[in-house]
């Protein structure tokens, strides 16, 4: 019980200032008597969610496989080639100007270029989805490998370890928390990178969603079609956490009192 | 006999900087050698060439009269800090280096179970790194190290981490250690008092380039009680070696 009760009161500010948003933008529709098609109230996005929950849920559905596939793509993409970057130099100077650029290329123009060429299936959802978290993973990665303590790989070179065994023994644990770093970043955009290959053109999705309902003059319908994604996010970023906590318990008995 | 250890005449420099100039010594087996100087001296490198980082531009290396081949695996080495893999557990850590040689991971453990209560450490198998003291981490380090049964252990200055108290209760836990073990080891360290209370015998080495200026021997009884004649010996040989390590390092700073 008093872990609910801790938990409760960690939540509480998040809950109280977006509880203080929400009824100063409900009283602000109300007060102002703004259209409802300009501003519709946080009240009357809800109800439309509500009455078009099976619409909503069907274009979720695609979002998240997106989202996952192209997550997915994107980290054994960025896992292998951090392996091979950690082990040469060569690779890692003539690819990390590439990645680099690949991160200046703007979405917007991206977007329906790569819907163009791979039409409105699910393939060019992946590979924006992949784009836009292939490259904070690789860095992460990268980064995490650099980071493991001198000593260590002295020691395991002392005992007669291996550039490989080094890198499965120290290098790959020790960028453990950098990985996870990554991954809740990263995990944000991949929604965001979803939602906007789905914008630039799709068959269902929350970003054709979103796009139609624009059109029709509905915005309460983008807004909760925003909410539905937000929520998306938020589960996936908790999700991260969750597997962080279960891969590294000893990253809590660092933070907390030694006995 | 020929010396467990023996290095002869080794020199090396970084660029135009020269870091060892001419280091002979050598440990025989069962002996406790420490090599004092002043920090930045290249004690440290000294060690790497034992352990295969990095190669000397001349002299020899010989381990019971053999050439040091490019092979590694003669030495059981103990860094400074105390290099403990935080997401491994004490019994993980201390199995690494029985890992590293293949051992399967149950046979190693098994092996390195029955020590544990003589490090102090029983009890503490399935705790990370993390929750232990300093001084249990460095037990923890040294049982890593003493586990991987090689010739000879090197220790980099283990304690120097260590809180002052700590430090003393681990030398004199070191101490017993090796009487009962004999094990042979070289230590590096430029905490004078450690090295009378630990060693046979100390090289004083100079500042960079560093040379060896002056082995003594300790001829001290053991154990190494601090009883008040213990105490009084000890400090008539703490007193000489830290006469020649202050000489030297004055000679260093004047000639830069």
């Amino acid at each position: 019980m008093p872990k609910t009760l801790s938990l409760l009161a960690r939540a509480g500010p998040a809950a109280i200032a977006i509880a203080t948003l929400l009824l100063a933008w409900q009283f602000y529709a109300y007060l102002s008597g703004i259209s409802p098609t300009i501003l519709p109230s946080p009240v009357r996005v809800a109800e439309q969610a509500w009455a078009n929950r099976r619409a909503l849920w069907d274009n979720t559905l695609p979002t998240i496989r997106a989202t996952l596939l192209g997550f997915g793509c994107s980290l054994a993409t960025a896992f292998v080639l951090s392996i091979l970057l950690d082990f040469s130099q060569a690779l890692r100077r003539a690819l990390f100007p590439v990645f680099i650029v690949s991160q200046t290329l703007p979405l917007v123009a991206i977007a329906p270029l790569v819907v163009l060429w791979f039409g409105f299936g699910l393939m060019p959802k992946i590979m924006l989805v992949a784009l836009v978290t292939f490259f904070p993973m690789l860095v992460a990665l990268v980064q995490g490998y650099e980071s493991t303590e001198k000593e260590i790989l002295t020691l395991l070179r002392s005992m007669g370890a291996g550039r490989w065994l080094r890198f499965r023994l120290a290098r790959l644990p020790s960028a453990a928390p950098f990985f996870f770093a990554g991954l809740r970043i990263s995990i944000t955009y991949a929604v965001v990178g979803a939602i906007f290959a789905e914008y630039a053109g799709a068959a269902r999705g929350l970003g054709i969603y979103i796009l139609n309902a624009k059109n029709n003059f509905r915005p309460d319908l983008v807004l909760a079609a925003v909410g539905v994604s937000a929520t998306l996010t938020l589960l996936l970023f908790a999700a991260t956490v969750l597997v962080q906590r279960l891969a590294m318990p000893w990253v809590r008995l660092e933070r907390g009192p030694t006995p | 006999m020929t010396p467990k250890l023996e290095l002869e005449d080794i020199r090396k420099a970084f660029g135009t900087t020269p870091v060892l100039d001419g280091i002979s010594l050598d440990v025989h087996a069962g002996e406790f050698v420490s090599i004092l100087g002043p920090s930045g001296a290249g004690k440290s490198t000294l060690f790497q060439m034992l352990i295969g980082g990095i190669r000397a531009d001349s002299g020899s290396i010989r381990c019971e009269g053999q050439l040091l081949g490019p092979e590694v695996g003669r030495f059981a080495f103990m860094p400074q800090r105390d290099a403990l893999m935080p997401w491994r557990r004490i019994l993980d850590n201390v199995t690494l280096g029985l890992e590293v040689q293949g051992m399967g991971r149950k046979a190693a453990r098994e092996k390195v179970l029955a020590l544990f209560p003589e490090f102090g450490l029983a009890g503490f198998e399935n705790h990370y790194p993390a929750q232990l003291s300093g001084g249990m981490r460095q037990r923890a380090a040294l049982l890593r190290t003493v586990a991987q049964e090689r010739d000879m252990l090197l220790l980099d200055e283990p304690f120097g981490a260590l809180d002052a108290l700590t430090r003393s209760g681990m030398q004199r836990w070191l101490e017993a250690m090796w009487r009962r073990h004999r094990w042979t080891a070289l230590l590096i360290t430029h905490d004078v008092r450690e090295a009378v209370f630990l060693s046979d015998r100390i090289y004083v080495l100079s500042a960079r380039p560093a040379r060896v200026v002056c082995e003594f021997s300790v001829p001290l009884p053991r154990p190494r009680h601090a009883g008040a004649t213990g105490l009084r010996d000890a400090s008539a040989v703490e007193a000489a070696v830290l006469e020649t390590l202050l000489k030297t390092e004055t000679i260093g700073e004047s000639n830069p």
